[in-house]
Order: C-alpha cells, then sequence, then structure tokens
C-alpha cells in the first residue's frame, strides 16, 4: 500500500510547497509542515478527488497529520 | 461585454430581481445557470431568453434551504459548465407578521431560505472556487438588514445576518482569490412589494431622497459590476442600492 503515501505525499508536497523528505508519517499538517485551517480543508478536498471517494466534515476533522491521511485512506478502500 | 466567458449560477432566478440579474449577466456575457423552487416556466422563459442573447443557460429546480439538494445543484452547475465564477445569492421569500403575532413556522421558514440558503449555497461552491482559485459571491440582502422595520422580524434578522455572513465569508476565502460581496436593496418593484397594500407603498416612496420605487434593473447593473473585474479590490462590503432611503 505504498502507493496510498506516495500519493498522498505528492499532493502535501504540490499544495504545502514542502520538501518530499519532510512528508513523515507523524508529520501534522499544521505544526509541522506549515497549513493553515484552510490548507488543510483544501488537502481534504484533492485526497477525495485522487482517490474518488468522499470524506465527511466529522471524519475530516480527525485528520491532522499524515499519517491520519494515509490511515482513513486505507480503511475505506 | 464585462463578463465574457463566465460561468454563473443565480438563485431565485424565475422571477423579479433574481430574473433581471440573470439576463444582464448574460447580456454582459455570461453563461448563465437558472435556479427556481416552484415556477418552472417561469425559469424556462428566462433560459430561451438567455439562448435568444447566444449565451448557455438552463433551469434547475432546487429548494436553497435544502441542504442534499443544494449540493446536487451545484454539482449539476459544474458538470454543465465546467466551472463556476459567479454565485449570486438571490432567492428570498417574505412571511410579514408582527413579532408578537409571528409564527414559529413563519420565522423558520424566512430563516431557512432567506439565511441558511446562503449558507448552504456558498459552502457548496466554495469548494469549486476554491480549486479554481477564484471566484465572486454576491448575496442579496435588504436595506432592512441595516435598518431594521417593523412587522419583518424574521426577514430583517435573516438579512442582517447575511450581511455578517458576507463579511465573514470574505475574510475567510479572501486568500483563495474569491471576493463576497452584498447588495441591499431598497424598494423594488416585483411580485414581493406588489403584495403590499397601496398606502404602505406611499408611505415607503415618501422615504425615498431619489422619489421613485427601483427597478430589478437597477440591482442587475450593480451586479454585473460586483461580478466583474471592475470590483476587484472590493470584498465584505455592503452596498445600498435603494435611491437613497438609509444612508
Ligand atoms: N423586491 C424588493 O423590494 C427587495 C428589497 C430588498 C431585498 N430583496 C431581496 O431580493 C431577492 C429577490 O427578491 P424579489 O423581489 O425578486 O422576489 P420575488 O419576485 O418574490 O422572487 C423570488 C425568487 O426566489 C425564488 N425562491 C423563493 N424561495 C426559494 C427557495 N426556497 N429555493 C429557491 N428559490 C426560491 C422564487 O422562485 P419561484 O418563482 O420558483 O417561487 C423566485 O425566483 C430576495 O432575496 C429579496 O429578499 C427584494
Amino acid at each position: 500500500m505504498a502507493d496510498v503515501l506516495e500519493r498522498v505525499t505528492k499532493i502535501v508536497v504540490d499544495r504545502l510547497n514542502v520538501e518530499e523528505s519532510e512528508v513523515k508519517l507523524e508529520a501534522s499538517f499544521k505544526e509541522d509542515l506549515g497549513a493553515d485551517s484552510l490548507d488543510v480543508v483544501e488537502l481534504v478536498m484533492e485526497f477525495e478527488d485522487e482517490f474518488d471517494m468522499e470524506i465527511s466534515d466529522d471524519d475530516a476533522e480527525k485528520i491532522a497529520t499524515v499519517g491520519d491521511a494515509v490511515n482513513y485512506i486505507k480503511s475505506t478502500m | 461585454m464585462i463578463l465574457e466567458g463566465k460561468k454563473a449560477l443565480v438563485t431565485g432566478a424565475s422571477r423579479g430581481i433574481g430574473r433581471e440579474v440573470a439576463l444582464e449577466l448574460a447580456r454582459q456575457g455570461a453563461d448563465v445557470a437558472i435556479n427556481y423552487a416552484g415556477s418552472e416556466s417561469k425559469a424556462n422563459e428566462v433560459v430561451s431568453e438567455i439562448k435568444a442573447l447566444g449565451r448557455k443557460a438552463f433551469a434547475i429546480q432546487c429548494d436553497v434551504a435544502n441542504s442534499e439538494s443544494v449540493t446536487s445543484m451545484i454539482k449539476e452547475v459544474v458538470e454543465q459548465f465546467g466551472r463556476v465564477d459567479i454565485l449570486v445569492n438571490n432567492a428570498g421569500i417574505t412571511r410579514d407578521n408582527l413579532l408578537m403575532r409571528m409564527k414559529e413556522e413563519e420565522w423558520d421558514s424566512v430563516i431557512n431560505t432567506n439565511l441558511k440558503g446562503v449558507f448552504l449555497c456558498t459552502k457548496a461552491v466554495t469548494r469549486q472556487m476554491m480549486k479554481q482559485r477564484s471566484g465572486r459571491i454576491i448575496n442579496m440582502a435588504s436595506i432592512v438588514g441595516v435598518s431594521g422595520n417593523a412587522g419583518q422580524a424574521n426577514y430583517v434578522a435573516a438579512k442582517a445576518g447575511v450581511i455578517g455572513l458576507t463579511k465573514t465569508t470574505a475574510k475567510e476565502l479572501a486568500s483563495r482569490g474569491i471576493t463576497v460581496n452584498a447588495i441591499a436593496p431598497g424598494f423594488i418593484s416585483t411580485d414581493m412589494t406588489g403584495e403590499l397594500p397601496e398606502d404602505v407603498q406611499k408611505a415607503m416612496l415618501d422615504q425615498i431622497p431619489l422619489a421613485r420605487f427601483g427597478d430589478p434593473k437597477d440591482i442587475a447593473a450593480v451586479t454585473s459590476f460586483l461580478a466583474s473585474d471592475a470590483s476587484k479590490y472590493m470584498t465584505g462590503q455592503t452596498l445600498h442600492v435603494d435611491g437613497g432611503m438609509v444612508m
């Protein structure tokens, strides 16, 4: 399932203008990757498009780190 | 033409102000989705008039107070037009009564259509506009949302709410290239105001420095300005288009 992490990483790198090496599973979008709240909303929207899924507002609020996103996406596959 | 190639959605565009706004956006070069609640044939008339101008248009039924229908309406518009540059939140109703006589149902229906409807349409369209990194949202408030008006507690609360929502949405979305402004019309001749008794209409006229009721065209002209590049350095504002009633 490395594929999910790779695809998530690519989106995060493009959207937040960070280095690929910074996008670790434990990295928090806001604390470590410089995202503001609206950036996180946009990331979730891009995950939805990339993985062709819908993430409810309740679930989206729980996604804080790269690992949260990867695990959530994997759990729905 | 100041809106060449733009894609717009106007809620409540089957009659009155919304109808005139839709036609003006089309005259300025935009393709327009015509939302309505019940007046299917009137909405279709607006569609034909726009097509006669050489622009694309289609009618779409949706109760703006219903979140599921709003989500599918926005999806449909994006599918048909590929993008949404302009949203005009115009759908609105009145259920006038004195506060002491106002039924809870009258309160709820006006708040749901006039305030929650703006929230739902804005939230749904923002997803698309954020991706585009551009968009124009124009909310039809009312001058009574600024001044208050006896007999319209529900309507005034909703319209004052729309003005606050406009400012907050403007702040949240500015960094993504989306502007949000409101128009506060005064007394405009439509079905909504046609229902008022003649003595009330006469009393209103006395309060208008420009000494006439507004025409839907007066509102349409300002809407197309707010939808155009000419207003790109404005956001969070409420423009009074009321013949000078409230200064
Ligand atoms: N006229 C004035 O003097 C005046 C002054 C200040 C502000 N305004 C505001 O301007 C806007 C337009 O007013 P107007 O005078 O043009 O009103 P109108 O002639 O009564 O037309 C109202 C429009 O809203 C639509 N609508 C109503 N409820 C809806 C719902 N739940 N979902 C979707 N569409 C709905 C109607 O569709 P159907 O035809 O299908 O019913 C119609 O197209 C309103 O927000 C109003 O509050 C008007």
